[in-house]
């Protein structure tokens, strides 16, 4: 081997197509890859400090401006998890409607991710404008899934971006049935166009790579996971959501303003795969034909794949929103009161991007003494840098900006939001001093 | 590489919901891209153009050293500067960090604040640069973000009404809900664009897009203690996501007690 290939430095500033600012630091010593990190360096906004004190019904407003992307999965777990706190359990219709506005959520942004922020990378193409001047019929299709997502989060949220009408116990008011029903065409257009999207996404290109971390999803009977269920892992983990925190802990790291987080000290990964990985026998029939369809088993740890599964997760979301909305009748109140006691509530839900944790103790007056958030990215952090390792190790002998432009789309694969985490990535390989 | 106006899409500290929104015009997305040359949009494409820029949109606030360094040089390469969103124009909700201190809230998240480098306080982008024009919002309005392009494109000034979310509950013909049902809302103080979501769903506006023009938040007080809102209630709904917009900071001392 040439010297200079075994110990060399790349640089990859500002990766694109992320939620968020961060960047990757791998260096390179002796043809070894010694080191890996992803390092966020989106400002840190401290939530869980700026909520201590607030009432019991704030948290469901100020923790959607976690994320843009996802703020219903923020607000509905923030939800939860206070009527834990205050020994209620939301069910029947109203929790319907929730899962209805989660699906929701679910169709904009997995639309967002397959069409406008991973395509690019299978069709060698920057951005989703490019893939329009020879795909256009791609991106037509992208952009009407990603709208009927959000008309559904308009129609029952208020808005897209930051919801307004979710609150503990429920909503604010119940849109009538009138409103629910004009979303059936279109989503029954998004459901063909969420099954084109699997047939299409099967016959991409991925490139070989497995993950070996412990995967962790949620896990409800007769139901493909999404607002509520165990915590299941790969490795035989089964917890009621608040037992959480007995078994992962957040650390810090120097080079994060995420907290990094770990299952018994081990690395695990959240996210599209786990979920299909732990649950693709809760699928309903015609995702799981889809699924067969596209070449899948019952588990798939190919991050490359991803595309697929968020594909699957689509349909999955589109046919449910459906059934809901077939069924709906307004639900009378529109929430259940929820008192505030002194007590402490968790609750986790799959976020688009994997498993959302929540925690808050209340006061007496359901005041907030504490809250932990756990998002995620910040889950996925070692994973992701996991899988990162391998393409490097890999990829030695590649040119630098090659390698670099893989370690990007490894970065994607994952989705990553880092303005949940804390955004930026930046791509930084030291492979030692060239000689 | 073409005669179109470069446009750039910067981030700070934010929820990425604002650019979201740029992302979420389905229906004018590809015309737009026929329109303008984007060339800084990190979010949505790897392609980076060093710049100058003819239209800059900035979402975020500015919360570490790194920004303030940032945003000047932005500024430098921008013929425009137009600011998109709460975080842009008023510190966003991090900047609730800003009526107490830094020390305090990074010990309740980190283990170790000393590794983290952050500003004592979260502040708009017009606290370090010139900007041309700000844009409210928690999110910013889809149809008041199109309208600030397509003016900057035909050379006129956009339209954005000052006004207060009021207006906006009469021309949708929503019934008061402060006069009608008793409801605390901040819609008296708060600036229109949302289309008055809140009252709509039943429920009081937030102030999601900050305080309207000429707004004299103290004289809501009054108004809110007739429907039976408690002492702090006001404060409490003011400390929000324009918590540090000046009519909302200063507004709030007078239901303080």
């Amino acid at each position: 081997m040439r010297m200079g290939t075994e110990n060399r430095t790349i640089r990859v500033g500002d990766i694109a197509r992320v939620e968020g600012e961060g960047a990757l630091r791998v260096r390179v010593r002796g043809g070894r890859v010694e080191r890996v990190e992803l390092d966020v360096f989106e400002p840190p906004r401290y939530f869980e400090a700026l909520l201590r004190g607030r009432t019991y019904l704030e948290p469901v407003d100020i923790t959607a401006r976690i994320c843009g992307i996802c703020p219903v999965a923020y607000q509905l777990t923030a939800a939860q998890a206070i009527e834990a706190a205050c020994g209620v359990v939301v069910d029947g219709p109203i929790r319907d409607l929730r899962r209805l506005l989660y699906c929701g959520e679910w169709i904009q942004s997995h639309a967002l991710h397959v069409y406008l922020l991973h395509a690019p990378d299978f069709l060698g193409c920057d951005s989703v404008v490019e893939v329009a001047r020879d795909h256009p019929e791609v991106v037509r299709r992208g952009l009407r899934l990603k709208k009927a997502g959000n008309r559904l989060m308009e129609v029952v949220g208020g808005r897209a971006v930051h919801p307004v009408n979710p609150r503990v116990g429920g909503f604010h008011r119940a849109p009538d049935r009138r409103s629910l029903a004009d979303l059936i065409d279109p989503l029954e257009e998004a459901r063909e166009d969420a099954l084109a999207t699997v047939r299409w996404a099967a016959g991409l290109d991925f490139p070989d790579l497995e993950v070996d971390a412990e995967l962790v999803a949620l896990r409800a009977p007769g139901e493909y996971a999404i607002d509520r269920g165990r915590v299941v892992s790969s490795g035989g983990l089964d917890l009621p959501p608040d037992r959480f925190g007995e078994h992962f802990t957040e650390s810090q790291v120097p080079h994060s303003t995420a907290l990094v987080s770990t299952l018994g000290g081990r690395t695990y990964l959240v996210g599209p795969l786990a979920r299909y990985s732990l649950g693709s026998d809760r699928l309903l029939p015609e995702a799981r034909a889809a699924a067969r369809e596209a070449g899948l088993g019952p588990t798939c740890r190919n991050p490359f794949r991803s595309i697929v599964v968020r594909s699957l997760e689509l349909l999955q979301a589109c046919s449910e929103a459906l059934t809901i909305l077939r069924g709906y009748r307004p639900p009378e109140p529109s929430f259940v009161e929820v008192r505030p006691r002194a007590g402490e509530g968790s609750a986790c839900t799959e976020a688009p991007r994997g498993l959302l944790y929540h925690r808050y103790r209340l006061d007496e007056e359901g005041r907030i003494v504490t809250a932990t958030i756990v998002p995620p990215t910040s889950q996925n952090q070692l994973a992701i840098e996991a899988d990162l390792r391998r393409l490097v190790e890999r990829g030695l002998d590649l040119p630098d900006a090659d390698l670099a432009h893989l370690c990007e789309r490894g970065v994607r694969n994952h989705d990553p939001c880092i303005s949940c985490a804390a955004h930026f990535l930046r791509l930084d390989v030291d492979r030692g001093p060239a000689s | 590489m073409t005669g179109r106006p470069r446009l750039a899409v910067w981030k700070f500290s934010s929820c990425d919901g604002c650019q979201l929104q740029l992302l979420d015009c389905e229906d004018e997305l590809l015309a737009l891209a026929g329109r303008v040359d984007i060339s800084y949009f990190l979010e949505a494409s790897s392609a980076v153009g060093c710049g100058p820029y003819d239209l800059s949109l900035v979402e975020g606030s500015i919360a570490s050293p790194a920004d303030v360094e940032r945003i000047r040089r932005v500024r430098r390469l921008s013929r425009r500067l137009v600011t998109i969103g709460a975080c842009a124009t008023a510190g966003g909700i991090q900047a609730l960090r800003n009526f107490t201190t830094l020390r305090e809230v990074a010990a309740a998240v980190y283990p170790r604040p000393e590794l983290l480098s952050s500003l004592e306080t979260s502040t708009p982008i017009s606290a370090h640069v010139p900007v041309d024009l700000e844009l409210h919002g928690c999110p910013v309005d889809r149809r008041q973000l199109l309208e600030v392009v397509a003016a900057f494109l035909s050379g006129r000034r956009p339209v954005v009404p000052g006004h207060s979310v009021c207006v906006e509950c009469k021309a949708r013909g929503t019934t008061c809900l402060l006069v009608a049902r008793s409801v605390p809302c901040l819609g008296p103080v708060t600036r229109a664009g949302c289309g008055a979501i809140c009252p709509a769903y039943g429920r009081g506006c937030y102030g999601c897009f900050g305080p309207a023009e000429s707004a004299t938040t103290a004289a809501l007080g009054p108004a809110w203690e007739r429907v039976g809102a408690r002492a702090g209630d006001l404060k409490r709904a003011l400390r929000g996501v324009n918590a540090w917009a000046p009519a909302f900071r200063e507004g709030d001392d007078e239901d303080g007690h």
